[in-house]
């Protein structure tokens, strides 16, 4: 997803923070965050999709609110491709603040002062969770690309054994976004008797083809970089910054909306009264652009987007269920809420109706809300206030229904 | 043919005016304790066109029934469901096609059924999903619209039809005895049929179809499959 700014302005990197400091503060992030940990050892491993099984791992995470006495107030909150655990607070290497504080917080929709809400970094990620920055304990260096390839299944595997740690048997919610939505629908197939109410936002159930194309583009970009030294720039002393910052670059156009970057920059030139006849970035879309790309590649691993994006890749909620979304969450008991938003054509409207349709189909209660917003796939993190009214009416509800208060 | 017998309605004895700004002492739009009343309590029921959930919620509240509701207007489906309720966005004239055959024991259209561009469709489409459902609707052969027009020479429009006839999503209007044609039509059987009068009240004999044409302001059908 876009930055964690709330509302991205034109403006320049920000000079007071040093590139290289910062890139090794998230370094650190990677085997020692600042966060929650938790450490499974040897006897706790994780099996994978892929056959292999990753031990000893970690996963970094944040909680906000109290856990009730009955366990029966949490809500976890899932993340998309570039965000992590610090949904609700000052992100520890930018500054920021959380990725998702519009929606979480006391007194939000999901409210931190009456639930538990758990935001866990996804293995494979670089912010604590075991991922290919992370230390291989066979080797002493950096995973790389040794590091195993995961799934979205994977990934919610993890977090379970997370919510298992925690004492948590049944989550009151399970809610995200894009990635976060895919993991969101993951659980309610993998665990479906842990989710109370699933809210899977601007998502879909399978990756489509263009947004597999999308990601292909960007992880190339990273790969082509002579920097990236074929996954070893952590052991080799490089960073494919140049490859990261396109594939960043280009990932964020799919994130906004053709009348977004209309309104937002239109054809407005770059501190400049014209055109300088160069490759400078003249326009402001460039030079916003150029600081989105420049501001990822400081807190984020290029090894992590390539393994993120190919999970994503991966998903196909019915190809377990022989193509037939309805069987996945046949005899469901979980309640949901859907929602998209008109202008986002990364994960569009249709792609929420297919799961909408699936659910009915299935005889799960379902509710779907396409809201009205130029912000493209980017909507969900910003400001929007019905998907807020319609986050706080199905939350609320769904803890009515098993009397938290 | 006769309308079949009607039960007394429990809402008998109160305000049965079906106008949107009547409401029973309860708050509740009238028009709507009717058509709960017709649903069996536990059942499950989907709404087509619910609007806010003022239905659905007094299905869930009043007959413990598991009420969804399809909602075409943004506005509806976000005040549907930040009140809790399960409401999909979407459009009958199309959506009614993915639900599979008897998902639901009622399928509900309450004054909608006139703004729909395929009524016949829609009307089979819910005796597909549903085993039985429940229709009503501004009635057309009230006296005061055939009045109106007689006497204007202009389309008619009363309190609860306000729109003007270039202006209004109403663009399939029947009367009672149209309806009923239609239900012939799709080989349902009427099971109940109630009409209101101008103040609101049931017709209360067993009268000719014509006369509940011409006396009722509204109608109510409960509908199920064969003849």
């Amino acid at each position: 997803m876009s930055d964690t700014t709330v509302t991205p302005e034109i403006s320049a990197p920000d000079a007071a923070l040093d590139s290289s400091r910062l890139v090794e503060a998230a370094r650190g992030e990677a085997d020692h965050p600042h966060s929650a940990l938790v450490r499974f050892g040897a006897e706790r491993p994780l099996t994978l999709d892929s056959g292999a099984v990753l031990t000893p791992f970690q996963i970094g995470y944040q909680t906000y609110g109290t856990l009730n006495a009955a366990r029966s107030n949490a809500i976890l909150v899932c993340h998309a491709l570039s965000g992590d655990q610090h949904a609700a607070n000052v992100h520890p290497v930018t500054g920021k603040p959380g990725w998702w504080e519009t929606l979480v917080g006391p007194g939000k929709p999901v409210d931190t002062d009456r639930f538990f809400v758990i935001s866990s970094n996804v293995i494979g990620g670089c912010l604590g969770s075991t991922g290919p920055s992370s230390t291989n304990p066979a080797t002493g260096q950096p995973y790389g690309l040794d590091f195993p390839v995961l799934t979205i299944a994977d990934m919610v595997r993890a977090q379970a054994m997370l919510v298992d740690h925690l004492g948590i048997d049944r989550l009151l919610a399970v809610v995200g976004g894009s990635m976060g939505g895919m993991q969101v629908l993951q659980w309610t197939v993998s665990y479906p008797e842990r989710v109370v109410a699933a809210m899977p936002i601007a998502t879909a159930a399978r990756h489509s083809a263009q947004n597999i194309a999308f990601h292909e583009v960007g992880r190339q970009a990273v790969m082509a970089d002579p920097d990236w030294r074929a996954g070893r720039y952590l052991a080799e002393g490089t960073s494919p910054r140049r490859g990261l910052a396109v594939a960043r670059m280009a990932a964020h156009i799919t994130y906004m909306s053709d009348s977004s970057l209309h309104r937002k920059f239109g054809r407005n030139l770059q501190d400049r009264a014209g055109r300088t006849f160069s490759f400078d970035a003249d326009f402001q879309v460039e030079s916003y652009l150029r600081h989105q790309g420049e501001a990822f590649v400081d807190r984020f691993d290029a090894n992590s987007y390539l393994y993120v994006t190919r999970a994503m890749d991966y998903f196909d909620l019915a190809s377990d269920y022989g193509g037939v979304l309805a069987n996945a969450f046949k005899g469901t008991k979980t309640r949901f809420c859907l929602v998209s938003f008109t202008s986002d054509w990364l994960f569009t409207t249709a792609d929420s109706r297919a799961v909408v349709h699936a659910l009915n189909a299935a005889g799960a209660p379902v509710s779907f809300a396409e809201i009205e917003s130029d912000k493209g796939h980017d909507a969900f993190l910003l400001d929007e206030p019905e998907f807020f009214a319609i986050a706080r009416g199905f939350i609320d509800s769904a803890a009515r229904t098993i009397g938290v208060n | 043919m006769s309308p079949p017998d009607q039960p007394s309605p429990a809402a008998t004895g109160r305000d049965l005016t079906m106008r949107e700004t009547v409401r029973a002492p309860s708050g509740t739009r009238v028009d709507l304790l009717l058509i709960a009343e017709m649903v069996r309590p536990g059942s499950r029921v989907l709404d087509v066109g619910s609007g806010d959930g003022e239905l659905l919620e007094l299905l869930a509240t009043t007959r413990g029934c598991d009420a969804r509701g399809i909602e075409l207007s943004r506005e509806g489906v976000n005040a549907g469901v930040a009140r809790g309720l399960a409401i999909i966005q979407g459009d009958a004239d199309i959506d009614l096609a993915d639900y599979p055959d008897n998902s639901f024991d009622y399928v509900i259209l309450s004054q909608t059924i006139q703004a729909t561009r395929r009524p016949k469709w829609v009307l089979e489409q819910m005796l597909r999903v549903g085993t039985r459902a429940i229709v009503s609707f501004p009635n057309f052969g009230f006296w005061r619209m055939r009045l109106d027009l007689l006497v204007n020479g202009k389309m008619p429009s009363t309190e609860n039809l306000p729109y003007r006839w270039h202006d209004t999503p109403n663009i399939h209007f029947c009367t009672i005895r149209d309806f009923v044609d239609l239900v012939a039509e799709v080989d349902a059987r009427i099971d109940r049929a109630i009409a209101l009068d101008a103040s609101g009240h049931p017709v209360r004999f067993n009268l000719p179809w014509a006369v509940w044409n011409l006396l009722g302001e509204q109608a109510v059908f409960l509908l199920s499959r064969g003849k």
